[in-house]
C-alpha cells in the first residue's frame, strides 16, 4: 500500500510539472495561436538560471524562484519581439518549426558547455526532511511542489478569467483588432503574455531542479507528454490545462503501481481516446 | 427610456466647429483598391451619415479613419491631429470610438465585462448608470454571455460599451442591419439622444429611411468615392437621385 502512495505522490509531483507547463502553453496558443515547441528548453533554461545564480551569485532558491521567471521571461519576450510576432496569420505549422529550431539551438548550446549528465541543485535547507504521515512518509519538498504549483496554477487562472486584464487577454484571443480599437495596445500584451507563458515554464524548471536535477535535455524529455496535456485538456484551455495536468499525473502514477510497463505510454493512449471521442479536448471549445 | 440624465448633462461640444476631415484617403486590402481618394468633413455635434450600395467602401472608410486597414494613405485629421499613420490604439485614446458592422460581442466575455472592456481614454464619458437609462436591458443580461443576447440587445450592448470611454466622436457601422422595425426605432431614439448630448457621429447606413430620422448631413460613396453630398433639408429634393445611387 505504501507503494501505491508513493507513486500517487510522483503522479501528483509529475502532476504539477505538467500542469505548469501545459498551462503556459495554453496561454501562448490561446493568444499568440503559437504551438511553443520551445517550452522544453525555456523550462531547462530556468533550471539553468537558477543553478547559475547559485553557483556564480550564491543566491538562494527562493530569489531564483522569483528571479528565473523573470529572466527567461525577458529572453522570451525578445523571441517573441525579434521572431515569432512575423508570424501572426500564418499557418500554426510555421511557429511550430520557428519555436522547434529555437528548442534545439537552445538545448544545443547547453549541451556543448555542459554537457548531457545532470548538475546539481540542492533542496533549500527550510524544504529538506520529510514527514510521516502514517500511512506513508512524505519528503517536504515533494509536498511544496505540489502545493505551490496549485496555488500558481489557480493565481493564474484567476488573473486570466476573473480580472480586467484577463478580460483583455481573452477579448484579444477572440478579435485582436478590435481590441486595440479600443485602445489596448495589443502588440505590448502579446509580447507579455508570451513572457508570462516562458516564466511559468522557467518557474517549473526552478521547481524540478531539486528533485530531477539541471540537465540540457531535461525539457525536451517532458515536453511531448506536456504536448499530449495540453491537447487531451484542449487547446487553448486554461483550467482544462491545469485539471488535466494534474489528473494525468496521477494516472500516470497508477499506472506505474497497477502495469508500469504501460506507463510511458499510457498518456498517450488517453490522448488518442479522448481525439476519438472529443477532437477539441475536454474542455475545448470548436473553433 | 427616461430622458432626464441625458438632458441634464452639459453639451459635449458645440456644433459647427470641424472635428474630423479626411482629404484623398485610399485604402487597400492587400492588392485590392478599395477607396480611390475619398474627402469629406464631419463638424462637432453632427450625425453625418455615410449612404451607398454593398461594397461601396463605406465600411473601408471607416476603418480606415480608425487605422484598422494596415495599408492606406491620403489625410486624416482629428482636431486638426494627422492621424493617417497612428495605429488603432492611439486613434482611440484620441477619443474617437468605433462600433463595428458585426458588432464584436466577446463570446468569452459575459456582458458586463463586455461592456467595461474598452478602457476609458478621456473624461466625459457616460457612467453607467446613465448608460442603464438608455439600454435598460443589459443592465438585466449582466451576468450573461455577451453572445447569448438577442441581435438588438448585441447592438445595444455594442453602443454602450464606446459610451464608456469618453471619445467624443463615434462611428457606428450599419447599426440597424438585420434588427427588426422596433429596435431601429430604438436605435435611432438613442443617436437622437447622443447628438443632444453632444456627441459627434459617423454613421454608415443602407437604410436612408432610417438615417433620415437622425442625419444632418449626408455623403454618397460609390466605387471608393464621394459622389454627392447634401444636408437633411435637401433630402426631398435629392430623393431620385438617392434612389438611382442607392438601386431602390
Amino acid at each position: 500500500m505504501q507503494a501505491l502512495y508513493a507513486q500517487l505522490l510522483v503522479g501528483l509531483i509529475n502532476g504539477s510539472f505538467y500542469a505548469l507547463l501545459s498551462l503556459g502553453l495554453a496561454v501562448i496558443f490561446g493568444m499568440l495561436n503559437i504551438i511553443n515547441f520551445a517550452h522544453g528548453a525555456l523550462y531547462m533554461m530556468g533550471a539553468f538560471v537558477a543553478y547559475f545564480l547559485l553557483n556564480l551569485g550564491g543566491i538562494n532558491y527562493w530569489w531564483a524562484l522569483l528571479l528565473a521567471p523573470i529572466i527567461v521571461g525577458i529572453f522570451g519576450m525578445i523571441l517573441e519581439r525579434t521572431m515569432l510576432q512575423w508570424l501572426t496569420g500564418l499557418d500554426h505549422l510555421y511557429g511550430l518549426l520557428l519555436t522547434f529550431g529555437i528548442a534545439l539551438i537552445v538545448q544545443g548550446v547547453f549541451q556543448n558547455y555542459f554537457g548531457s549528465s545532470g548538475l546539481p541543485y540542492a533542496i533549500p535547507d527550510q524544504l529538506k526532511g520529510g514527514m510521516n504521515l502514517g500511512f506513508m512518509f512524505l519528503p517536504v519538498y515533494r509536498g511544496w511542489v505540489v502545493v505551490f504549483s496549485l496555488v500558481v496554477c489557480l493565481a493564474t487562472w484567476f488573473l486570466i478569467e476573473k480580472t480586467q486584464l484577463g478580460a483583455y487577454l481573452r477579448a484579444a484571443t477572440e478579435n485582436p483588432t478590435l481590441v486595440r480599437a479600443f485602445g489596448i495596445n495589443v502588440p505590448r500584451m502579446i509580447t507579455l503574455t508570451y513572457g508570462l507563458g516562458v516564466g511559468l515554464a522557467a518557474l517549473a524548471g526552478v521547481l524540478s531542479a531539486p528533485i530531477n536535477q539541471v540537465r540540457p535535455l531535461m525539457g525536451a524529455d517532458l515536453i511531448i507528454v506536456v504536448f499530449a496535456v495540453v491537447v487531451i485538456g484542449g487547446m487553448g484551455s486554461i483550467m482544462g490545462s491545469i485539471i488535466t495536468g494534474f489528473a494525468l499525473g496521477v494516472i500516470e502514477g497508477l499506472t506505474k503501481y497497477f502495469y508500469p510497463e504501460a506507463s510511458n505510454t499510457v498518456v498517450f493512449v488517453l490522448m488518442v481516446l479522448v481525439l476519438l471521442v472529443k477532437p477539441t479536448g475536454l474542455t475545448g471549445r470548436a473553433a | 427610456m427616461p430622458d432626464t440624465a441625458i438632458a441634464e448633462a452639459p453639451a459635449r461640444a458645440a456644433t459647427g466647429g470641424n472635428i474630423l476631415q479626411v482629404r484623398n484617403l485610399e485604402s487597400w486590402y492587400g492588392e485590392s483598391h478599395i477607396l480611390h481618394g475619398i474627402n469629406f468633413d464631419v463638424n462637432a455635434g453632427e450625425v453625418v451619415t455615410l449612404l451607398g450600395r454593398n461594397g461601396a467602401g463605406k465600411t473601408t472608410t471607416l476603418k480606415s479613419i480608425m487605422g484598422i486597414i494596415g495599408k492606406r494613405s491620403g489625410s486624416v485629421k482629428f482636431n486638426d491631429e494627422e492621424i493617417i499613420r497612428a495605429t488603432s490604439d492611439k486613434i482611440a485614446r484620441m477619443g474617437i470610438a468605433f462600433c463595428p458592422e458585426e458588432r464584436g460581442i466577446f463570446s468569452s466575455l459575459d456582458v458586463r465585462e463586455n461592456l467595461m472592456l474598452p478602457p476609458v481614454v478621456r473624461a466625459g464619458g457616460l457612467p453607467l448608470d446613465q448608460i442603464f437609462d438608455l439600454f435598460p436591458n443589459l443592465k438585466e443580461r449582466l451576468s450573461s454571455q455577451g453572445t447569448k443576447l438577442s441581435g438588438g440587445e448585441q447592438q445595444m450592448l455594442a453602443i454602450a460599451r464606446i459610451l464608456r470611454t469618453g471619445a467624443s466622436f463615434l462611428m457606428l457601422d450599419e447599426p440597424t442591419e438585420g434588427l427588426a422595425p422596433v429596435i431601429i426605432q430604438q436605435i435611432g431614439h438613442t443617436i437622437a439622444r447622443l447628438k443632444k448630448e453632444g456627441f459627434t457621429i459617423l454613421l454608415v447606413e443602407q437604410n436612408f429611411r432610417f438615417a433620415s430620422t437622425v442625419a444632418d448631413r449626408y455623403y454618397v460613396v460609390e466605387h471608393g468615392k464621394i459622389i454627392d453630398g447634401f444636408s437633411n433639408a435637401e433630402l426631398a429634393t435629392n430623393m431620385d437621385k438617392l434612389h438611382t445611387y442607392l438601386g431602390v
